[in-house]
């Protein structure tokens, strides 16, 4: 083996792999940068204050959280549009389970019922064979149909508890800063990117979305992984859901209508890619923000709710070419 | 008939970098005649069939067609000359009906914005199909519906019905029936007798002495030889197709087959019995299509096996590719792009994929140390890449393939089963892929005195003259028995593999 004959004609390129790594990690929070900068030179200083970076903080953070799922989920190749139904699902079930438990048994009731449906998900795609398209755009009625049926069809009150601070802004002396929601979304955050960096699980989503061929040739279990996949998208979905009921203190059914479509957006915006193999908790962290930051900044511009859609719309437009452009670079 | 030459392909001469493809080749069909063509894998078939159907151009030579100069600039260029090719696998639009296949791209028009005229659309493709005698296809039935026969003859209706003069048929019987075949055959003669020159591609010798008129063998890029198919016997064919001695390209260590391996027994698909022990190579041989790929597939459970038994090390059981590689299977798969890399991943990612477990504790992966994994084998390979972080799509095909082989190595394991190791890699890593088979085989060279085994497939076949112990040759989904390698030559395996021996 030592005498190796290297009689090839090709020479690899240093520099094309920083150049990826930059394109990957920085361009998007370059993107918030300017959406930030650009910003706060029309509303000037104030829009850094504190409370309003706050503000776009607890704005960003419900979408932030089910699209941490997501990534995962788009890095595996796969989609999940089940995400605002199970949003709603989650609301619904905690306000039931807050009538009989208290508040941490009924947000991990809530979870759970996310996971349940995560894995529904995941076991239709893998054991029936259909895309994840069709599968959650499925479930996505379904989950929909479920949670207006358990909660009747109506808006179901709930005792006031502590959940209902979680996106609170917290008073001075506590030593917290910021919300607890925040916090949660913040830790979440790094378990994700610590999981699809320096696990087994993680190598095996970006492996099967790169090429699900080439996994199962290497004894990935496909199946098992998949599954799992979307049982934890489910679970991050219903912490949202459960971060959505904290903001709504009811549950409601009809809520979150659309949401995955913010979801996914978050995602692709920040380098996740529908073709799979993909994707960053930090490049979702910042599609998501910078989302929030039109939003916001938008709104106390005086600007109409239809030039911010028209912004929003364009962005992801925008990064979905950039990413074509990073893809056919090499 | 001299002057009823349709296709004169002369000097025909084209190279892909440093690799000279065609070397002056010399190809004619006359009028109401078939041809075969015939050669071994990398002859040169495909490339000179691809420069007469316009998807390549030629560096040199002449092309005439019907006395006239013939240069197309691209596949419709060539298309509208009258040029048809069928290839082996089959091309109809599946959710289009018969007659929609038939008359695709030159669909019969009316009226000022071009509706389609349905009316003489379906006579076009019901004369079509009549004028091949098979009228008995519905011209509005579904493509995708048909048999792969009744497939095929809507291609060659669909070839007739655009006005072709020469029509190739790339190796038109591989996915046919017995009877299909004969019938095939019945059409060919028909279509001759219209006029239409015709170039048949295949490798099995007995449906070329069938239904050529004359033939021509391409080696290495030249005219080997030709004639007048009736007055050749099928032995001396195959000779002009083989011709060559095998170089000293092959090592060979010490080798002791220690205990058994791998044991088949009537395995189907592959209808295959055989034993394979530690320190042994054992080669597949056969031409595409025959199923060996497939009989690879069932082994790892990538596919099922549907009767028979596969027992590991005397173990049976664990058939599918997470269970092999725990018994100590690693294989490489004949798709490099498809299957065989991911290539948006690392290079690193792609050579321990298939074994994380040691790159850190409890589900962990460590990337500096899936880093430093990487990087000894790439040392040890000579991989020529910039980064173990370097996505793998960016490399060489040499160096794609010693990647794919480096995970096996990577993984330690102790039967390794090679789909074409040396598919479109060059030279050097050709000679560095079989010296390391001897390594791994060879007693000289193993640390801990317990030697690997290779299942080896090829179609090459001075390579598995020159690597295997033994060698078992697949023809038509059969795998015959295993004899060493000593009792084979090249003349030998083409006939096996042709089925020419059963004849």
């Amino acid at each position: 083996m030592e005498r190796a004959l290297a009689v090839d004609g090709s020479v690899g390129r240093p520099g094309v792999v920083a150049k990826r790594r930059l394109l990957d990690e920085t361009g998007v929070l370059i993107g918030l940068a300017i959406v930030l900068a650009l910003f706060g030179a029309l509303i000037g200083p104030q829009f850094f204050r504190a409370a309003n970076l706050e503000l776009i903080a607890r704005q960003t953070v419900i979408v932030c959280i089910a699209a941490l799922g997501m990534t995962m989920v788009i890095v595996s190749g796969g989609i999940d549009l089940s995400v605002g139904s199970v949003v709603a699902l989650a609301t619904v079930v905690t306000a039931v389970l807050l009538q009989r438990h208290g508040p941490a048994v009924s947000a991990i009731g809530a979870i759970a019922a996310g996971a349940v449906c995560g894995i529904v998900n995941g076991l239709l795609i893998t054991q029936l064979r259909v895309v994840p398209f069709i599968v959650t755009l499925g479930t996505m009625l379904l989950v929909r149909g479920a949670a207006k049926g358990l909660a009747d069809e109506r808006r179901i009150e709930a005792p006031l508890t502590w959940l209902n601070d979680l996106l609170r802004t917290v008073r001075d002396g506590s030593g917290l800063l910021l919300p607890t929601g925040i916090w949660i979304a913040v830790l979440l955050a790094a378990a994700v990117a610590f999981t699809l960096r320096y696990t087994r699980f993680g190598r095996h989503l970006f492996a099967i979305g790169s090429s699900e061929r080439t996994a199962r040739l290497c004894g990935v279990r496909i199946w098992r992984t998949k599954v799992m996949v979307y049982a934890i998208a489910g679970a991050c979905a219903a912490l949202a859901g459960v971060m959505e009921f904290s903001k709504l203190s009811v549950g409601d059914p009809t809520v979150s209508v659309g949401l995955e479509l913010d979801v996914i957006a978050a995602v692709i915006i920040g380098g996740g890619s529908l073709a799979g193999g993909k994707g960053s908790v930090l490049g979702t962290i910042a599609g998501a923000a910078i989302m929030a930051v039109i939003q916001i900044g938008c709104s106390q511009q005086g600007l109409p709710n239809w030039v911010q859609q028209i912004v929003t719309g364009s962005i992801i437009v925008g990064a979905v070419a950039l990413d074509r452009w990073r893809g056919s670079g090499s | 008939m001299a002057e009823s030459v349709t296709l004169d392909m002369r000097g025909v001469r084209k190279s892909f970098g440093a690799t000279v493809a065609l070397d002056g080749v010399e190809l004619t069909v006359r009028a109401g005649e078939v041809c075969a063509l015939v050669g071994q894998n990398g002859a040169g078939k495909s490339t000179l069939m691809a420069i007469l159907a316009g998807a390549l151009r030629p560096d040199a030579g002449e092309m005439r067609l019907d006395g006239a100069p013939y240069a197309p600039r691209d596949p419709l260029a060539a298309r509208e000359a009258g040029i048809a090719m069928i290839h082996q696998e089959l091309s109809l639009a599946p959710h289009l009906t018969v007659m929609e296949n038939i008359v695709l791209g030159v669909e019969p028009v009316r009226g000022p914005i071009g509706l389609v005229h349905r009316d003489r659309m379906r006579q076009t493709a019901e004369r079509a199909l009549a004028e091949l005698g098979h009228a008995d296809i519905a011209a509005g039935a579904v493509a995708g519906d048909l048999s792969p026969a009744a497939q095929q003859l809507v291609e060659i209706a669909r070839a007739r019905a655009i006005g072709c003069r020469v029509l190739v048929l790339d190796e038109p019987t591989s996915s046919l029936s017995h009877d299909d075949v004969g019938r095939l055959f019945d059409l060919i003669r028909c279509l001759k007798a219209q006029g239409i020159a015709i170039v048949y591609i295949s490798h099995f010798i007995e449906e070329v002495k069938q239904v050529s008129d004359r033939f021509a063998v391409l080696r290495d890029g030249r005219n080997a030889g030709g004639g007048d198919t009736a007055s050749t016997a099928s032995g001396a064919i195959v000779g002009l197709m083989v011709g060559r001695s095998v170089d000293e390209l092959y090592p060979r260590g010490a080798r002791t087959p220690g205990d058994a391996i791998l044991d088949l027994a009537s395995v189907v698909p592959g209808d295959a019995t055989l034993t394979l022990h530690r320190g042994e190579v054992l080669g597949i041989a056969g031409l595409l299509g025959a199923g060996r790929t497939r009989l690879l597939r069932t082994i790892f459970g990538l596919e099922p096996v549907k009767s028979g038994r596969i027992r590991v090390a005397g173990v049976s059981g664990g058939e599918n590719p997470h269970e092999r590689w725990r018994q100590g299977l690693g294989m490489l798969s004949e798709d490099r792009s498809g299957e065989g890399l991911a290539r948006g991943l690392s290079v690193a990612d792609n050579l321990t994929l298939s074994h994380l477990a040691p790159l850190g504790p409890r589900g962990l992966v460590f990337p500096s140390r899936q880093r430093a994994a990487a990087s000894k084998w790439i040392d040890r390979l000579a991989i020529r890449c910039a980064d173990p972080r370097q996505a793998v799509g960016d490399l060489s095909g040499g160096n794609q393939q010693k990647v794919a082989v480096a995970r096996l190595l990577h993984h330690d394991v102790d039967l390794l089963i090679l789909d074409e190791p040396t598919k479109g890699i060059d030279v050097g890593s050709k000679a560095q892929i079989y010296q390391l088979i001897d390594d791994l085989v060879s007693l000289r060279r193993t640390v801990d005195g317990r030697q690997k085994a290779v299942l080896l497939v090829s179609s090459y076949f001075p390579e598995l003259l020159g690597v295997c112990d033994r060698i078992a040759v697949m023809s038509r989904g059969h795998l015959g028995p295993a004899r060493d390698v000593s009792e084979w030559n090249e003349h030998s395996l083409l006939m096996e593999a042709s089925g020419a021996r059963a004849s």
